[in-house]
């Protein structure tokens, strides 16, 4: 169960090496069906029904209470188009996108290479980065929003004996977003820095040796052998972190409720707001199907990115 | 020549590892002043929050926190919630898994596809007509309506496929000559065999039931029905941070500490699993 970069390839069918001396029989079938059965059944029911549900719900005028006004059309499509709200939360979700995957992947990987290794204390430390990231969110914020804050907090101290002034970020519509990054990044560096250690671990020692007979200095040996073999685990951590950061709605919803003055509103929550709160179900279904187009759209151009580098 | 290169490394490589402990001091520390502020007074804590070490010390706001009973009522509900979640996700994914690995069926390729497929619809695609539909049932403010969504997660069935794959078939053959079902090779076999993976992904779930947010926030809407999760982020509104603050920070350790414990006893299968999970 080693993983090595030659598996990541999705294997669809498995290769039948031995002679088909037992064909296909009836019996062989219906068992594998009881097999999938249980897990095929949840899945059709509680996740392939619910999103073309969705899909369907988006075009009708629908409220929380399961209330069906009929069938709008584009209607709420159009409305999107118009809606101010909407586009600030797409400008605020794309801002944090924008700021997290970056720093995330970047201080994983550092993280990672820092700690990779034998011995008791990179271990230790190991486990404390990773220990973050089993958190709830709800526990996260409760602690950043504590860290954070003006005349409580943990980093306005710090600030005073260096004869600043305190800020208070969460109140400020500029640095609202940046302290959620901050957050997010605490919480969340835990499983891509994993991700970068067990590529680390797979690269062949024999790389590494023959670099030390080059004399190669470490940046060298950085740039020619450790990210080139690690390239593959680098792409999948960025589509991940996209993927995951898209859906940001615990951290501002609990540190900011969406504010101040609207700067860290994001889609999902928008979504939440305009279906739980305003009742417009349809609507907020059209925005989900948005975020969710909007998600494969960049993990796909992601992926593609991967691929062009591939051919070089 | 050679000499003073590595030992200039060698002060390098000190030197890294210093500075990586100081930071993983820094990275903990949030959490030390959190524990430390839950072991202090409450009328200390409006004078001051300051300080890591809690002097003067009480367990008084763990104590309220017991006799307050919502608080152990919610980690009930997130035990049985996050348990059953993780029971159901091993049965059907290992069955399911076994079933892609080792068996011969029509459609085997297409039906992969489509398992597959369901890695990119994300929560957010689905828990509004989930909500309607759960709604619908009027099963909403059930433990089996917080942990059913989350069974079928197609992840799962590809971990335990690519393990039951790396098992010798010879394993197997042994078996089938004796006539035993395809269940009984699966159960008596199979299964005993898979306890690390059983045990990675077990782990992975009950997390991650554990630290659900959105769905048990728009299914629970009863105070009594709310995961430990939730519950917290109903009294960080409520109970006004400055009231009791150190209460708040009883209750957020309390809430973490089985997860906690789960991670420090568990860590390396947590660590394996990042590493299959990465061979996809």
């Amino acid at each position: 169960m080693t993983a090595s970069p030659q598996a990541r390839s999705v294997p669809l069918a498995e290769p039948r090496t031995r002679a088909p001396r037992h064909r296909v029989r009836r019996r062989d079938w219906l068992t594998a069906l009881l097999f999938l059965a249980p897990f095929m059944a949840v899945y059709l029911v509680l996740l392939v029904y619910p999103l073309f549900l969705g899909i369907w719900i988006s075009f009708r005028d629908w409220d929380l209470m399961g209330g069906d006004y009929g069938w709008v059309g584009t209607l709420n499509y159009q409305d999107l188009w118009t809606d101010r709200n909407f586009w600030a939360a797409a400008r605020n979700t794309l801002w944090f996108v924008a700021l997290t995957v970056p720093s995330m992947t970047l201080i994983a990987l550092l993280l990672a290479l820092a700690v990779h290794g034998p011995g008791r204390i990179r271990a230790i430390c190991r486990s404390v980065f990773f220990l973050s990231s089993v958190f709830s969110v709800t526990v996260v914020t409760l602690v950043w929003a504590m860290v954070l804050s003006p005349d409580r907090g943990l980093i306005a101290p710090v600030v005073q004996f260096l004869g600043g002034t305190p800020v208070n970020f969460l109140g400020s519509p500029t640095w609202a977003m940046p302290a959620i990054v901050v957050t997010t990044l605490w919480w969340g560096v835990g499983l891509p820095m994993a991700l970068f250690l067990a590529a680390l671990g797979s690269i062949p020692k024999e790389l590494y040796e023959a670099a030390e007979l080059d004399h190669a200095s470490r940046w060298s040996v950085f740039w020619r052998i450790t990210l080139p073999s690690i390239r593959h685990t680098l792409i999948l951590v960025v589509v991940l972190q996209i993927v995951g950061q898209f859906q940001i709605f615990g951290q501002p919803f609990l540190m900011t409720q969406g504010g101040p003055a609207n700067s860290t509103r994001t889609l999902v929550q928008y979504i939440y707001e305009t279906s739980f709160r305003d009742w417009l179900v349809g609507y907020g279904a059209a925005m989900a199907m948005v975020l969710f187009v909007l998600m494969m759209l960049f993990s796909m151009l992601q992926l593609w990115l991967g691929r062009q580098g591939d051919d070089r | 020549m050679t000499a003073a290169r590595s030992g200039w490394a060698l002060w390098g490589d000190r030197l890294l590892l210093a500075v990586t402990v100081l930071v993983a001091i820094l990275w903990l520390l949030p959490v030390i002043w959190v524990v430390a502020m839950s072991l202090k007074p409450n009328a200390v804590l409006q004078q001051s929050t300051w300080g890591f070490i809690p002097m003067p010390f009480t367990l008084e706001n763990y104590a309220n926190l017991l006799q307050l009973a919502t608080v152990p009522r919610w980690l009930v509900n997130s035990l049985i919630v996050a348990v059953g979640m993780t029971l159901l996700v091993l049965v059907v994914s290992s069955l399911a898994g076994y079933a892609f690995a080792r068996l011969q069926f029509p459609f085997k390729r297409a039906i992969f596809v489509l398992m597959i497929a369901g890695l990119m619809i994300p929560e957010q695609a689905v828990f509004l007509p989930l909500h309607q539909m759960f709604a619908s049932w009027g099963i909403h403010n059930t433990h089996a309506a917080l942990m059913m969504p989350r069974v079928a997660v197609p992840i799962g069935v590809f971990l335990m496929m690519q393990f039951f794959r790396a098992v010798p078939r010879e394993l197997e053959e042994a078996a089938e000559l004796d006539h035993a079902s395809r269940f009984t090779i699966f159960w008596r076999i199979m299964l005993p065999l898979s306890v690390p993976a059983l045990t990675t992904l077990g782990l992975f779930t009950f997390i991650h039931a554990w630290n659900d947010f959105l769905w048990p926030l728009v299914s629970a809407t009863d105070a009594d029905m709310y995961t430990v999760t939730v519950g917290l982020a109903s009294i960080q509104g409520n109970f006004a941070f400055t009231e009791g603050l150190g209460s708040v920070m009883a209750s957020a350790v309390f809430a973490s500490l089985p997860i906690v414990l789960l991670f420090l006893i568990f860590q390396r299968f947590i660590v394996a699993g990042v590493a299959m999970s990465a061979g996809k």
